[in-house]
């Protein structure tokens, strides 16, 4: 069986998930499809197994293009998905789970489904109770039941998103063994949906990596890992040249803090901001980087170390205490933790302002905020609602709102989904505050915006934080080695 | 005739039975995943639609007939609403039992407090000879044996049939069972319609049967069986037990205060099976009952659990669209 996507294109509005996207997909082989975290893997995937529809573009079925309506249409040519979130029915009993959707008559034939159910769970050792509630399962296990269902439907190409995120380690080496046995036996096609290396590394035999909703490039593992980290994170630029500004006292200081992250610990992380310096944080996500700049705002209490702002202690301190000491955060999520939908620019502006007046004079604040639009180069009016702006002029407006002279500024993904010309924007007002004296910390997944802002680069992996003090001497290689964890 | 006891259970059955009808409405309506809140007006509209349809015509079938239109298509409002214009159901169900309890005073006021048409009994042969349980169950219309089965026809389909398992999984998880091939919307549609047609038969169970004749003081039965819907937590039997419970302990404290037993204002009487009510989700939803399941038989533990241990359908209330 071949399956083949051909120029898949699908826009959200103004984010462009997928552009022109073109893979091919045989039966015996695991294939993995590689990114970072919103580079539109799981919007392909959707594509492919007919729950959503491809603004361009065709799927070809052993040359015969198909028109996918719903994801029954892909199950009857042979396309399985497994979805990040499972679907299924927690209240229902496996065996319900397993009828639902079945075709047959008004009556469900309870007794061939179970002897069906069992046939398969016995062939792969999965301990699957059909009388069991599905929600007393692990999520290893609602997975289970969801691939013996779609193997029961007959697919040929099995597709699974994200799979090993929330599953124990045993639970994983099951399934990745019930994935090799369908590629090896049953000549399968498996398409593992991941952003992690390892398990890419482990399972698959070619790699299709997908970075901003393009298709970057193919591997054929085992490989270096660092060639696919250079594929997931882009080419590292030339560092262009740019004002050297001198490193002033130091500001933040953070000595042996321990970072318990959601699936690692990161152990032992010391750094020494100066002022107008600018750090950037690398690493696969999840490495515990987002906690560690979480941790520099107040938002995560380390477990143990201490964190000191202008030599003053803040360890135990609340995200008030640092923002009043002047840090500033602003998350990767825009719309979900930074702005708030429905409200105007000038009612964002109003927020911002302290004032003992319980009233809010709209008229000064309409003026102050037509002047940040125009100096902050946002395009939009005081009147409209903020998620009318485009995400680059969201990002600005968002940066407009921080106060001057700041002593930290932590960003999360500045500039994640905006084009090339709002990303330099951006980073034209970031490194303004950089000559006021603001120091900068920024995580990032492109490896070029790391090395062309970075003074220096602390990278996150395997629970272990290592400081990189000259990005300019810097070679793509390298720092793909220590982002994907070898030395 | 009958004893005393025979006389109450009968009672009981009877005004239960329109609580029954338009719970097991509901609950099939919800399940689906759409809250028609308009459940007090529609109730009003209806009866008072059969009381003057079987005055005019004189059909009782017709008369059965347009309530049940009328609760089919208050419902209607509330889909159309909610899945074709994306208002909200709650809001849009409130605005509704509000206009069509008015609109139900308005429209029956010429026939306000004039003699009802009553459904006539239909005793089962050999059963009503049964001592004790022939005249408790088996002297009805064909409206209350209907209440009678009704549970147990929803048991039934909802637990057992193949369209009762999609029925329950669009009002539970519409995104899967959408993968799995359901039409999830006009599913949606149909069974909140059957629901509403059975809420407006609640209706003309009122007027036909239980209430004779067209009387304002039918509000508040709807919101009765709304509440025993939640009491029940969406599982048939539940919401049958909760119905009879209610209107048991109501004739219960209409015949205590008749008789002087106690001394207390009416108010508080009417009270009483309310706060009862509430002492008994209490022990229903304690830990206590869970034990119960350890000590039954496995083949019953199923049954048993989902009398137990019950959730709301997860997506009560909310829009489904494909992306
Ligand atoms: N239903 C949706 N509506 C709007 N934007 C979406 C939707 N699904 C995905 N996106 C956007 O499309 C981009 C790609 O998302 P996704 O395919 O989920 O990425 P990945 O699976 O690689 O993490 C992201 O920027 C995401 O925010
Ligand atoms: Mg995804």
């Amino acid at each position: 069986m071949l399956v083949e996507l051909q120029n898949i294109s699908k826009t959200f509005g103004r984010v462009r998930a997928n552009q022109d996207i073109s893979l091919k997909f045989e039966g015996g082989h695991i294939y993995a499809i590689l990114g970072e975290n919103g580079a539109g893997k799981s919007t392909l995937m959707k594509i492919m197994s007919g729950y959503q529809s491809a603004d361009r573009g065709q799927i070809v079925v052993d040359g015969q293009a198909l028109d996918l309506k719903a994801p029954t249409d892909a199950i009857a040519h042979g396309i399985g998905m497994l979805y990040q979130d499972p679907l299924d029915f927690p209240p229902f009993t496996i065996l319900e789970n397993f009828i639902a959707g079945r075709p047959g008559g008004i009556f469900p034939d309870r007794a061939a489904a179970r002897q069906q159910l069992a046939a398969i769970t016995e062939r792969f050792g999965f301990g699957l109770d059909p009388n069991r509630y599905v929600d007393t399962l692990t999520i290893g296990e609602r997975q289970q039941l969801e691939i013996v269902r779609l193997l029961s439907l007959n697919v040929r190409v099995l597709v699974l998103d994200e799979p090993t995120t929330g599953i124990s380690a045993e639970q994983k080496t099951i399934l990745f063994n019930v994935l090799k046995a369908l590629a090896r036996d049953d000549r399968m096609a498996i398409i593992l949906v991941s952003h992690k290396l390892e398990d890419v590394i482990e399972l698959c035999d070619l790699a299709y990596v997908l970075r901003r909703g393009r298709f970057v490039g193919e591997k054929t593992v085992p490989c270096p890992i660092s060639e696919l980290v250079a594929l997931m994170f882009g080419k590292v630029v030339e560092r262009q040249n740019r004002p050297n500004v001198m490193c002033g006292d130091s500001v933040l200081t953070v000595e042996a803090v321990r970072i318990a992250a959601q699936r690692l610990t990161v152990e032992n992380v010391s750094l020494r901001v100066c002022s107008s310096e600018v750090i950037g944080l690398a690493g696969l996500d999840g490495s515990g980087q987002g906690e560690f700049i979480r941790a520099c705002a107040g938002l995560f209490p380390p477990q143990s170390g201490t964190i000191k702002l202008n030599g003053r202690s803040m360890t135990r301190a609340s995200y008030h205490d640092f923002s009043q000491a002047g840090v500033a955060f602003l998350p990767a999520g825009r719309m979900e933790e930074g702005l708030i939908k429905g409200m105007t620019l000038t009612e964002h502006f109003a927020l911002t302002q302290r004032s003992p007046r319980p009233w809010i004079n709209w008229f000064e604040a309409r003026q102050i905020t037509a002047e940040r639009i125009k100096n902050f180069n946002v395009k939009g009016r005081p009147g409209s609602p903020i998620q009318t702006l485009s995400g680059g002029n969201q990002q600005r407006f968002a940066l407009s709102l921080l106060r001057q002279n700041l002593k930290v500024l932590l960003l999360e993904h500045p500039t994640r989904g905006l084009d090339v010309e709002s990303a330099n924007t951006i980073w034209e007002q970031l490194l303004k505050r950089r000559e006021q004296g603001t120091a900068i910390i920024f995580i990032s997944a492109e490896l070029d915006e790391i090395v062309s802002y970075s003074d220096r680069i602390l990278v996150f992996f395997g629970g272990r934080a290592t400081m990189v003090d000259d990005p300019a001497e810097m070679t793509a290689d390298r720092l793909g080695e220590l982002i994907g964890g070898r030395e | 005739m009958f004893s005393g006891l025979e006389s109450t259970l009968r009672g009981i059955i009877r005004s239960a039975a329109p609580i029954v009808i338009a719970g097991q409405g509901e609950l099939i309506t919800e399940r689906a995943g759409v809250i028609n809140l308009a459940l007090d007006g529609t109730i009003m509209l209806s009866a008072m639609t059969a009381h003057v349809v079987a005055r005019e015509t004189g059909s009782l079938p017709q008369a059965i007939l347009a309530a049940m239109l009328v609760g089919a298509a208050v419902v209607f409002v509330v889909v159309v609403s909610s899945i074709g214009l994306r208002l909200n159901q709650v809001a849009v169900g409130f605005v509704l039992t509000v206009l069509c309890a008015d609109l139900a005073i308005f429209l029956g006021k010429p026939h306000f407090n004039r003699p009802g048409t009553e459904i006539p009994t239909m005793p089962i042969p050999l059963l009503e000879d049964i001592p004790f349980f022939g005249p408790v169950l088996f002297r009805h219309n064909l409206l209350i044996y209907f209440s009678l089965i009704l549970t147990l026809l929803v048991w039934f389909y909802i637990y057992r049939t193949r369209p009762g398992l999609t029925l329950r999984s669009i009002g539970e998880q519409p995104e899967a069972a959408f993968v799995r091939g359901t039409p999830v919307n006009p599913l949606r549609y149909a069974y909140a319609l059957l629901g509403g047609a059975l809420v407006g038969l609640a209706g003309a169970t009122y007027s036909l049967s239980v209430k004779l004749g067209w009387k304002e003081d039918l509000s508040g039965e709807g919101w009765i069986a709304l509440a025993i819907v939640i009491f029940g937590l969406w599982v048939p039997s539940r919401v049958a037990l909760g119905a009879y419970l209610i209107v048991g302990l109501r004739s219960i404290a209409i015949d205590l205060q008749d008789s002087d037993v106690i001394d207390l204002p009416a108010q508080i009487v009417n009270m009483l099976p309310w706060f009862l009510m509430i002492l008994t989700l209490l022990f229903a939803t304690s830990g206590a009952l869970e034990k119960v399941v350890r000590f039954t038989p496995d083949r019953f533990k199923p049954a048993v659990r989902r009398f137990l241990r019950a959730a709301p359908p997860r997506a009560l209330g909310t829009t489904f669209e494909k992306h």
